[in-house]
């Protein structure tokens, strides 16, 4: 097969890869991406997109579930609802398809060859590709690595069988009696919840004395308490040992180090994600490493001239969103235009029920980098627009320096709070004060206001609360 | 008909007098009114001194240079109608209303501090420049580290103009970078913006040059546009020179008993000078280049470039070649006091035929000394300093001393320089040949 020359090659297109791509085509560079799969990676195929459609079917289920059974305050009944699962996933399947050739076309209007294959590195300037015709071998002058990541698989817990990843749970066609999740961070949570609230028998299995660990207990609170009302039990400082041996249950050491046997369907494997590192010939270019991660400096280069990296392998935190700046950051790179990695923030949101925002710093980080800092937490009691769609719980917090108000961290929990997330990075890209969300028209009844009240708050004058 | 007298205006700023740099008019010009006449000099700012009135000039009151009283008259004007002098006296009526008043002050900027100047010195024109902005170095002070504050697009505008953004001090809230802000940082350059305690200073004082200082510049200029200097440079020995120089300043009487003057280097240098242009008369010369001629004096006046309070002045050692060595330490003496004093006459400060000039103990290795104009050589002086010396067996201390001159490459070739340098030096590192028919 005729070998391909171009001035950039992306590895993967997934969300980092595809908008390094179509940035860089855009800019007249003349590009290829190679994917084995189909375009938009993880985020589009087998995480973000997938679950958040799963969550909403859930979400929905679960609204009108609570109706039939009588307990709704806002005089609806219904009939006792049923859930097609299959049927949600393939629904969700199609708007994944939608997506994948949404990619695809914006690939193509921008000018980008599409290569699908397994790639691997032949050196640091040419790879091979695996493709359905033969091998393709591809020159450029810079290389891009947006390998991304894939579910860590426990030893002891291969995938397999009852035991399956998020990528599986994504896909099943029935909803498990009885659902045990092995890792209580932000993917276990969504998805058990989701399950929980699709009928599912919810059990989660976390090693540390707390779910969501990276966030602080206030923030995480209602979470919880959303958990408990679920029916959701949460094991917290148990150690998930094994299958049984009929494989229709999970072994667990709990925190005081009784054996126990949770008897499930399905054991979901959420324990982290690990970079995508092996496989395609990372060992024929080794490049310096960052722990398990690839390293790179402030315009995403590896330790090898030309080659750059981006996306979940070039470490924490995998967010798709940190890697579509990634991408067009090395584009713009590559194109040849000054770009140095200058983010302030990086927005986080688990799509747990009550979703939960976290944008800047810690309370602790904020503690430990300003000194003294102050704190305004507004509660969404106290909103009229989350008391009209029944989401009075969770708060907004903003913490800001004492010395100049400057906004240094944005928290929220509660109903709907991800679309908040836009407010939260605005505010800290752009250099907030305290002064400066306060003074802000924040309109009426939103949830939103809650920001501004906070803001309020923290200066010594809310007026809501 | 009658006479307006203009009277040297009170200018501010507490000043008692002020010298007149400039006139811009002269006697039987027709001025109008608001006409420039004159510029004043306080020691904190130039004045200009504008006409009240239409007239013709009949008197100026002092010369450009003079230091003028509050007060005093400096103008006289022929004016239609009455003028502000009774009865045609030159002296100006008690009565008469102080007419003229600054027009504009070039202020300095470092003005007074008092608020309350009239208004017409707050029209500042060589202060406040237009579009100067106000020091924007203001804010909370970035911490070492701190990530400078700035949004996404003057982020990437500071990126792409390679701007480091955590030397831009920020105007907005919190230090907050603006898109001014680096604009202004671009405007101005890079600089230590935050720096505690120091603040920048935007000010141009304007100083004239007048007097002496115009002399020094003219002068100087006249030679070094004219003149191709060639400049050569060589160590003295003068070891033996201080032992003598040491053992005649011991005796502080002379054969008469009367007191005899400290003898410096000079002249001792002086002599030899005098011994060496014996056998190359063509350096003790004034070389009119516009003539053509070379006048070749045989006199020897040598002129000792003197630093004075108000600049370089040079006076002049008249028939060195008559003059023994006692003479010659007198003579200097005599004219660097009055040089000093100010009290040199202008006889004094002129007439010389070579020069000598040195930083005395302000030293220096070696200078690229400027031909007094329109002489042909001048020698520089340099610092005595004890060097060791290899005397072909080992390093001795020796009291070494260079000497740096200058020559008129148009007259004086660099091999009749280097002759006549070796020959001072020579004399020096063996001063009884000085004193050696």
């Amino acid at each position: 097969m005729k070998e391909i020359s171009c001035k950039l090659l992306v590895i993967g297109a997934g969300p980092g890869g595809y908008v390094c791509a179509i940035r860089a085509g855009q800019l007249g560079v003349d590009t290829v991406i190679i994917e084995a799969g189909k375009p938009g990676g993880t985020c589009l195929n087998v995480g973000c997109i997938p679950s958040k459609a799963l969550i909403h079917a859930a979400e929905e289920f679960e609204k009108v579930a609570h109706m039939a059974g009588g307990k709704s305050a806002l005089g609806i009944a219904v009939a006792a609802p049923t859930l097609d699962l299959a049927k949600t996933v393939r629904w969700k399947d199609g708007l994944v398809s939608r997506l994948n050739s949404g990619v695809a076309g914006l690939l193509k209007k921008a000018k980008v060859k599409t290569v699908q294959g397994w790639a691997t590195f032949r050196d640091g300037k040419t790879v091979e590709v695996e493709t359905e015709t033969g091998t393709q071998v591809i020159r450029a002058e810079t290389v891009v690595i947006a390998t991304g990541s894939a579910p860590v698989e426990l030893p002891f817990l291969p995938f397999g069988g009852p035991v399956i990843s998020s990528t599986e749970a994504l896909a099943l066609s029935e909803v498990p009696k009885k659902l045990a999740v092995v890792g209580g961070g932000y993917i276990g949570l969504e998805l058990g919840m989701a399950f929980a609230k699709m009928g599912a028998k919810v059990t989660v299995v976390e090693a540390l004395p707390r779910v969501l660990a990276q966030y602080d207990a206030e923030l995480t609170r209602p979470v919880l308490k959303r958990l408990g009302e679920l029916g959701v039990e949460v094991m917290l400082g148990a150690k998930a040992k094994g299958l049984s041996t009929k494989g229709d249950a999970l072994l667990v050491e709990t925190a005081d180090t009784r054996n126990a046997k949770i008897v499930a369907d399905k054991i979901l494997i959420t324990v982290g994600r690990k970079p995508l590192t092996e496989g395609w010939g990372l060992d024929q270019i080794d490049l310096d490493r960052a722990g398990k991660f690839i390293r790179i400096d402030d315009q995403c280069r590896t330790s090898m001239r030309g080659i750059y990296a981006i996306g979940d392998v070039t470490g924490e935190p995998m967010l798709a969103h940190r890697a579509m700046a990634q991408g067009e950051m090395v584009a713009d790179i590559v194109a040849g235009h000054k770009r140095s990695w200058d983010k302030r923030a990086i927005p986080a949101i688990c799509f747990t029920d009550p979703e939960l925002v976290s944008a800047g710093l810690s309370p602790e980080e904020a503690k430990a980098l300003a000194g003294e800092i102050k704190i305004g937490q507004f509660p969404f009691a106290a909103n009229g627009r989350a008391m009209t769609r029944q989401g009075e719980d969770g708060f907004v917090r903003v913490l800001a320096r004492a010395d100049n108000h400057l906004v240094l961290g944005i928290q929220a929990i509660g109903q709907g709070v991800s679309e908040l997330s836009t407010a939260f990075g605005l505010a800290l890209e752009m250099g907030a004060r305290l002064e400066d969300i306060a003074g802000t028209i924040h309109a009426h009844p939103t949830q939103g206001e809650g920001f501004q009240e906070a803001a309020l708050k923290a200066l010594g004058h809310a007026l809501h609360f | 008909m009658g006479e307006y007298v203009i009277k040297l205006p009170d200018v501010g700023e507490g000043v008692a007098e002020a010298e007149l740099v400039e006139w811009h008019v002269k006697i039987g010009d027709l001025v109008r009114e608001d006409a420039v006449l004159a510029a004043v000099m306080t020691d904190k700012a130039t004045v200009e001194i504008p006409s009240p009135v239409d007239g013709e000039i009949l008197w100026l009151g002092a010369e450009i240079g003079d230091t003028v009283a509050i007060g005093s008259p400096i103008v006289r004007l022929k004016v239609a109608g009455e003028g502000n002098v009774k009865g045609g006296t030159a002296e100006p009526a008690p009565r008469a209303e102080m007419p003229a008043k600054p027009a504009e002050v070039k202020s300095e900027p470092k003005a007074a501090p008092e608020p309350a100047e009239p208004p017409a010195k707050a029209s500042s024109p060589v202060a406040a420049p237009k579009g100067t902005r106000p020091s924007s170095v203001t804010g909370v002070p970035r911490a070492e580290g701190e990530k400078p504050l700035a949004s996404p697009a003057v982020r990437l505008r500071a990126k792409e103009a390679g701007i480091d953004l955590r030397q831009v001090p920020g105007s907005g809230p919190a230090g907050r970078i603006s898109h001014e802000d680096i604009e202004a940082f671009l405007a101005r350059g890079p600089q230590l913006a935050r720096t505690t305690g120091l603040a920048r200073k935007d000010g141009v004082e304007d100083i004239k040059v007048i007097g002496l200082r115009r002399k020094i510049a003219e002068k100087t200029s006249l030679a070094k546009s004219r003149i191709p200097h060639i400049t050569y440079v060589e160590e003295i020995d003068v070891t033996a020179l201080e032992e003598l120089r040491a053992t005649l300043n011991k005796d502080k009487h002379g054969a008469k008993g009367a007191e005899k003057p400290k003898l410096t280097l000079l002249p001792f240098l002086m002599r030899a000078m005098v011994k060496a242009i014996a056998d190359q008369p063509n350096l003790n010369a004034l070389f009119d280049d516009e003539a053509g001629v070379i006048h070749q004096h045989e006199g020897i006046h040598i002129g000792i470039a003197a630093q004075t309070a108000t600049g370089l002045v040079v006076p002049v050692v008249k028939h060195a070649e008559a003059r023994d060595l006692w003479d010659c330490a007198a003579e200097v003496n005599r004219l660097a006091d009055a040089a000093k004093t100010g009290t040199a006459t202008r006889d004094e400060l002129s007439g010389s035929t070579i020069t000598i000039t040195s930083l005395g103990a302000m030293g220096g290795v070696a200078t690229t000394p400027v031909i007094n104009y329109p002489e042909v050589a001048i020698v520089g002086v340099n610092k005595m300093m004890v060097r060791p010396v290899w005397d072909g067996t080992q390093f001795v201390p020796r009291k070494m001393m260079n000497l740096s001159s200058s020559f008129d490459h148009r007259i004086i070739d660099g091999w009749d320089a280097a002759v006549f340098v070796q020959r001072i030096k020579a004399l020096l590192e063996t001063p009884a040949l000085i004193f050696v028919d």
